[in-house]
């Protein structure tokens, strides 16, 4: 057979097949490595459960319009400013027709899942998650003729002056150590998993990261191509990191290792001081900086502590809570020094105001008079048992990526748009997420950018 | 800690996916666990009889071996379900049928099937044994039909009784709905989604069964092996309508009610076990409880069983054969009817009882 195709797709996540397929429907002889194995195909679309698309209606799942407007206000909220407008517009303006053509790949969406019900307007979800999302999209590619490696390690990319010739392999593909095609989607994730890469910018913290996805994302792919011209984007540092259980496997442990139970009580560091307002702003809108505060904290662990009254106020959790009948016993367990975290109780309860409580607003509850603040659901801790998770920051995925057009088209280093070569998904994620992060965007950035690579990829192939 | 290692499994696995919620859109069993925060024997018990077995969740879960986590709803949830059949049998003595049920139903049926050949031979002559009978009271000729209504009506009976004492142990256990009370539109719910097998269907597209392909392909079998049955029945109680109540005799001619709905469900009890079994030994490993592999397909075999030598008997029922295969339809039936406390064919009852307990949580979780 031949060991040349029109377009190669690196990766196997959403975006990657998202491309694939637009790829094969545009008439192109389509290539999907995937790095990982069978079951651990797709990358961190594994884990992901939804989408954020503008749309202009209710829907049969979908609470009520979500304008572009409304959705590029968003966009510019959680990332200060931090994002290319003209290709965030244009993915927002995408996203309007991307929630109809997924649902043509075979993807099924379904109402917002419990719990989630303040996405119920914006997201779409997939039924049975990510990975059933996932499988629908291989199966429609596997159906319409895309052929799919498994185990497929990319070793090195073939590319001169901007153009790419060819993937060498670490193991051969049908006797083949070298694929060549006429164009490339680069859809292989972001380097998260890379805990050493983490260290160049995190230093000795980063030993302290758990990875909440795959283990395969190590970022080979974007480093072969940052090395070889491609014009990088975004701040290296930044990630979407939120704070999950200590207790969670170094790799993979997904969405059940999170809490939410942060604005119900308060958060404290190893020496058992309070370091940021618990309440600051609906849980939803500040789940997402509590990695990063956490890895700010000395050995980069903390912990939530709250009291018996509110253990049904929040999603179940997978691993139970630390119990302790006294604050001192609750220490014991944690390793915290009893005095420091009685002290910081203490100190706590007496500065809480009176208020009427309400978790679904900002609501009075506040504190006064002990720093941080709390500033809503500000409530005593005082009904033993006394509970506690442990937590960690937990990296979802990476903003460093290849600096892309709207077109998805990859751009080299001297400003020059690359002939044959195309980014989608995680590795082009800071494109348009400078910083910050909104729930599904991920997806949509996947997904719109997938669908555009493979068009243009598959275009310029057949050209 | 519950009472059992599988219930213990069921519950770690309930805490993962309770946690997760991704599959709630697919079946029952989710949503009816997002009610609960933790889970007692008779709630694990509940979801396990829910379950329909159909493998989304399976394929869907990111979180399914060879991941650390472990999670295999469908496999464990089989597991516990069958358990559960032993742990509710009534009388408690004969729960052990479970354990090697396989062996239990065949030796049944064999033992059956002889004692009515035997039977038929010691009170019958030779000549009236292998003779050929027609018109009406042809079959009574070789048993009467009093001792045929009595020995049959008291197998029914007693499986009746024992089903009934048996999903009562299941009902009590399970507890009160979440915050609800039975009604009648509960049950009718449930009774579209059992005849409809709502659940079996992966959310949608089908329910997975050698691979990541979903078909429709159980459901069909399921179908034709459960309406077969229903036809079937309906067949006998026509039957039993017009020998009381018009005194006819069977047997009846082709075109008549109880011949065309009998015709009809023995064809659906051959082709649809055929596809079960079929479909059960292509099953993909991983979904599969093997230890209860004797106890399903012994169920199988005995629909099966049933349905053969009642369309054969209608076949042959005017050449010599009639005499010999009446006694092994007969044998078969009665086999049926007083294993099914004790075998596969309670998953029905169990079943339809989580269904309309799941459908009285809806109706007032909304």
């Amino acid at each position: 057979m031949s060991s040349k195709y029109d377009v190669l797709v690196i990766g196997g996540g959403n975006a990657a097949l998202c491309a694939a397929i637009s790829a094969r429907r545009g008439g192109a002889s389509v290539l999907v490595l995937e790095g990982a194995p069978k079951f651990y195909r797709g990358g961190n679309t594994r884990h992901t459960r939804n989408m954020r698309c503008a749309h202009d209606a209710a829907t049969e799942i979908l609470t009520g319009p979500y304008t572009e407007e409304e959705f590029w206000e968003d966009l510019l909220r959680v990332t200060g400013g931090q994002t290319d407008e003209v290709l965030a517009r244009h993915m927002i303006r995408e996203s309007k027709d991307i929630q109809n053509w997924i649902v043509e790949q075979g993807v099924r969406w379904q109402p917002s899942l419990g719990g989630t019900l303040s996405l119920g307007r914006t997201n779409s979800f997939f039924l049975g998650g990510g990975r059933a999302m996932l499988n629908a999209l291989y199966l429609t590619a596997e159906r319409l003729g895309v052929e799919v490696a498994y185990d497929a390690e990319v070793t090195d990319l073939v590319i001169e002056d901007g153009m790419f010739l060819a993937a060498r392999l670490k193991r051969p593909i049908r006797g083949e150590t070298e694929i060549r095609a006429t164009s490339l989607v680069a859809a292989a994730g972001g380097f998260e998993a890379n805990i050493e890469w983490l260290k160049q910018y995190w230093g000795e913290a980063a030993d302290n990261f758990l990875i909440r996805g795959t283990p395969y994302n190590r970022g080979s792919i974007l480093k072969m191509l940052l090395d070889k011209g491609v014009q990088e984007v975004g701040d290296p540092t930044q990630c979407h990191a939120v704070a999950i259980d200590a207790r969670a496997p170094k790799f993979d442990g997904g969405i059940i290792t999170r809490h939410d139970s942060v604005v119900f009580g308060i958060v404290v560091n190893k020496h058992a001081q309070r370091f940021y307002d618990e309440g600051e702003d609906i849980w939803p809108k500040r789940y997402a900086i509590w990695g990063r505060l956490v890895a700010a904290q000395p050995d980069q662990i903390a912990y939530i502590i709250f009291d018996s009254t509110v253990v049904t106020s929040f999603m179940p959790t997978l691993f139970p809570p630390i119990a302790g009948q006294t604050v001192a016993e609750l220490a014991g367990k944690l390793e915290l020094d009893p005095a420091a975290l009685e002290k910081t109780i203490t100190d706590f309860n007496a500065a809480v105001r009176p208020g009427t409580f309400d978790h679904t607003i900002l609501d009075d509850c506040v504190t006064e008079g002990i720093t941080p603040q709390k500033t809503h659901w500000a409530r005593r801790i005082e009904t033993p048992p006394y509970l506690a998770y442990p937590v960690r920051p937990g990296i979802t995925f990476t903003y460093l990526g290849t600096r892309v057009t709207k077109e998805a088209r990859m751009l080299m280093a001297d400003g020059k748009p690359s002939a044959n070569m195309f980014a989608a998904g995680e590795i082009m994620a800071g494109n348009v997420l400078g910083k910050g992060y909104a729930a599904g965007m991920g997806m949509t950035i996947g997904s719109v950018f997938g669908r555009i690579a493979g068009r243009e990829a598959a275009k310029h192939a057949r050209n | 800690m519950h009472g059992t290692r599988i219930l213990d499994e069921a519950d770690r696995l309930m805490t993962v996916c309770n946690s997760c919620r991704y599959c709630e859109g697919l079946c029952a069993v989710f949503p009816a666990m997002e009610m609960r925060r933790a889970f007692s024997d008779g709630d694990l018990n509940y979801l396990a009889n829910l379950c329909h077995g159909c493998g989304a969740c399976y394929v869907d879960c990111q979180f399914s071996p060879p991941h650390e986590f472990n999670v295999n709803v469908p496999r464990t949830l089989a597991v516990a379900r069958a358990e559960s059949y032993a742990a509710y049998a009534w009388p408690r003595a004969l729960s052990g049928a479970f354990a090697r049920n396989g062996l239990v139903i065949s030796l049944v049926a064999a033992l059956s099937m002889a004692a009515f050949i035997l039977g038929f031979a010691a009170l019958n002559d030779c000549s009236v044994l292998f003779g050929v009978h027609t018109g009406p009271g042809a079959f009574y000729k070789l048993m009467p039909h009093n001792a045929m209504a009595v020995l049959f009506s008291a197998a029914f009976l007693y499986a009746v009784l024992a089903l009934v004492m048996s999903v009562r142990a299941f009902w009590r256990d399970i507890g009160p709905p979440i915050g609800g009370k039975a009604d009648g539109g509960s049950i009718f719910q449930a009774i579209r989604d059992a005849g409809e097998l709502r659940y079996l269907h992966g959310g949608g597209v089908g329910c997975y069964n050698e691979d990541d392909k979903p078909t429709d392909r159980r459901k069909l079998f399921h179908h034709l092996t459960f309406y077969g049955f229903l036809l079937c029945f309906a067949a006998t109680s026509v039957a039993t309508l017009y020998h009381y109540f018009l005194g006819r005799e069977a047997p009846y001619p082709w075109w008549d009610l109880p011949v065309v709905l009998g015709t009809l469900g023995g064809i659906g009890l051959i082709i649809g076990p055929i596809g079960l079994f079929v479909a059960k030994s292509r099953r993909d490993s991983a979904l599969l409880d093997e230890q209860r592999y004797g106890m399903d397909v012994g169920f199988i075999a005995m629909l099966f069983l049933t349905g053969l030598t009642g369309m054969l008997l209608l076949l042959l029922r005017e050449t010599a054969a009639m005499g010999p295969l009446l006694a092994l339809h007969l044998g078969a039936v009665f086999a049926l009817f007083i294993t099914m406390p004790y075998g596969k064919f309670v998953h029905g009852i169990y079943r339809f009882a989580a269904l309309v307990r799941y459908a009285q949580e809806r109706r007032t979780a909304v």
